[in-house]
């Protein structure tokens, strides 16, 4: 995309839902697109780099990821992002069942002509 | 006639409603399984302390008063086994409360199904040989580390020895550690006598049984468009539908509120998933890369696809430890910089602990309300307009006397901290055991399920 072409800010909850939880002391996150343009648009800009420094303030200390295509949805594992996980950690949310609503909120950049179809 | 086996959840975690078994037999005539999940990941530890308490606890006694409620549905003649690990860490005092209370509700005859054979304490207190599969999987350390401070250590076993209990004609499994999914996948096994290495369809179960394990969190529970739910009084547990191919539907009983979506169940099967193209359940490996839903009416979602391999040669073993003790407490502070003034009554609280003698080990200082649920992450309201915040304090320390002097110093707050301070009404702080968790793993070798069938009389 060109730098001139025309973009527009919304959060990331107006194109995928999500969905997180623990596995010891990492906390994985579902992200699934809300229409397949969506998708196409998400795999390439919700990069494994992007998630991992939006996390960064609870220090994680890696990420894995995968795309599934046939369901339109993208897996991210933040390692260790748990500061000790469901029974060590002294944080409101030891589980990480707020991160998916925590990542819903970042604001996605999307060129304007593609607006419609990724919201519809 | 493709002919499916249906078969519900009615209870996602030892917490969960504690009516919804029975809501769920009612709304649901035709259900054949009740599958009943008790057991998170540091659930056994919890069983543990009950347990010094009365030996004859460490299960999720809940069980029992989901077993008398159901008597009146066996009484009835009706034809519904039910699946469940309740009995945690106990699974033989829960066979038998759970035969001594369908005795006392004349349930002659009936037969409960007793799994055990999971808890592999003393082979990671003294591995061996096997050292090397018993370190922590996430941090690599050896689990001598920890040996003289284990209190559980089980291993996540299979739906072969549920299949076996079913066999044996068994209307109530009771086990211990079981996967999750396996206690979908046994009566799977069992009403279509698939082989247990037919693993395409024992990995269809396992996704069946993923999807249906949190029970309401399918349904309509924790959905992204969660206000936008029908009925959610009533939010319906869920029910698969599995035929013999493995091919399933994800429903809920049709009067039941809440919706089964194609987005409910892509969210749920994200659910604590690895990322990784591969579920590791006991009973297979699910490949998950050819999985697809699709939407064959209201509230019915169609899932195929799954393909499975041969599992391990190993169990995963969730081992739980004592480290130390903790305690949170909370004060709501109104009124103007109520950020400000949070912060620094909880600065003061930690300070006085100090200047008592105790240096704790690890606190924590949070105030909700201002973004501090998921800190530097989500944005933060100006705190001109922030009138009222929820003070969370947490502390932990090896000590027990560090943490209950932390438990004591929170009170003092309401008549001595900041003005508007309010909301105590919960009194002191808790003072509880903390459980380390250690993810390692077992070989297959060393653990050997036994099943044993107790009768009614």
């Amino acid at each position: 995309m060109s730098s001139t072409e025309s973009m527009v800010r919304m959060k990331l909850g107006v194109l995928a839902c999500a969905r997180s939880g623990d596995k010891g002391s990492s906390s994985n996150i579902g992200v699934i697109a809300r229409t397949p343009a969506a998708f196409e648009f998400l795999k390439e800009w919700l990069t494994p780099d992007r998630v991992l420094e939006y996390f960064k303030p609870l220090g994680p200390t890696g990420i894995q990821s995968h795309v599934f295509p046939k369901l339109g949805a993208m897996n991210y594992t933040l390692e260790g992002v748990l500061a000790g996980g469901g029974s060590r950690s002294l944080r409101i949310d030891a589980q990480g069942k707020a991160l998916a609503q925590a990542l819903l909120e970042i604001d996605v950049e999307v060129p304007a002509a593609l607006v419609a179809s990724l919201v519809s | 006639m493709n002919r499916c086996v249906k078969i519900g959840n009615g209870q996602g975690f030892w917490g969960d409603s504690p009516d919804a078994p029975l809501r769920l037999v009612k709304a649901q005539p035709d259900l054949d399984y009740l599958t009943l999940d008790y057991l998170a990941e540091v659930s056994l530890s919890i069983m543990a302390v009950q347990r010094e308490q009365d030996p004859r606890l460490g299960y999720a006694r809940d069980f029992i008063g989901v077993t008398k409620a159901l008597t009146s549905e066996w009484k009835n003649r009706r034809k519904l086994r039910v699946v469940t690990n309740a009995g945690g860490l106990n699974p033989r005092g829960c066979a038998e409360a759970c035969v001594a209370a369908l005795r006392e509700a004349g349930c002659k005859g009936m037969k409960v199904g007793l799994v055990t054979g999971d808890d592999v304490l003393s082979f990671a207190k003294d591995p061996g040989p096997h050292a090397e599969h018993f370190r922590n999987w996430e941090t690599g350390e050896p689990i001598s580390t920890v040996a003289d401070r284990l209190t559980t250590a089980h291993a996540y076993i299979g739906a072969d020895s549920v299949a076996e209990a079913l066999r044996a004609g068994a209307d109530i499994v009771v086990t211990g550690r079981v996967a999750d999914p396996s206690l979908t996948v046994a009566p799977c096994i069992v009403e279509f006598n698939w082989s247990l290495t037919d693993y395409h369809r024992l990995a269809q179960a396992t996704i069946a049984g993923h999807l249906i394990e949190c029970g309401t969190q399918v349904s309509g529970g924790i959905l992204t468009d969660w206000l936008e739910l029908d009925d959610p009084v009533d939010l319906g547990f869920p029910v698969v539908e599995v035929e013999s191919s493995g091919s399933f539907i994800v429903t809920k009983p049709p009067s039941s509120g809440g919706k089964v979506s194609l987005l409910s169940v892509k969210e749920q099967f994200l659910y604590e998933m690895g990322s990784s193209d591969t579920y590791i359940s006991p009973d297979c490996l699910v490949k998950l890369d050819d999985i697809e839903f699709i939407e064959e009416g209201p509230n019915r979602i169609r899932a195929q696809g799954a393909r499975g391999e041969s599992p391990t040669g190993f169990y995963k073993v969730s081992a739980t430890y004592r480290d130390g003790f903790t305690a949170s407490g909370m004060l709501t502070i109104v009124g103007r910089n109520a950020v400000e003034k949070a912060r620094r009554a909880g600065e003061i609280v930690f300070e006085r602990v100090r200047r008592a003698g105790f240096d704790l080990a690890r606190t924590h200082i949070e105030c909700l309300g201002y973004g501090d649920a998921v800190p530097g992450v989500l944005r933060r309201p100006d705190p001109e307009d922030v009138v009222e915040v929820v003070l969370r304090l947490s502390a932990s320390d090896p000590r027990k006397e560090a943490v209950d002097r932390f438990a004591k110093e929170i009170a003092p707050m309401v008549t001595g901290g900041p003005p508007g301070t309010t909301g105590y009404a919960t009194g002191r702080a808790k003072v509880r055991p903390v459980y380390g968790y250690w993810p390692c793993l077992v070989p297959r070798s060393l653990v050997s399920p036994v099943v044993e069938i107790l009768e009614v009389t």
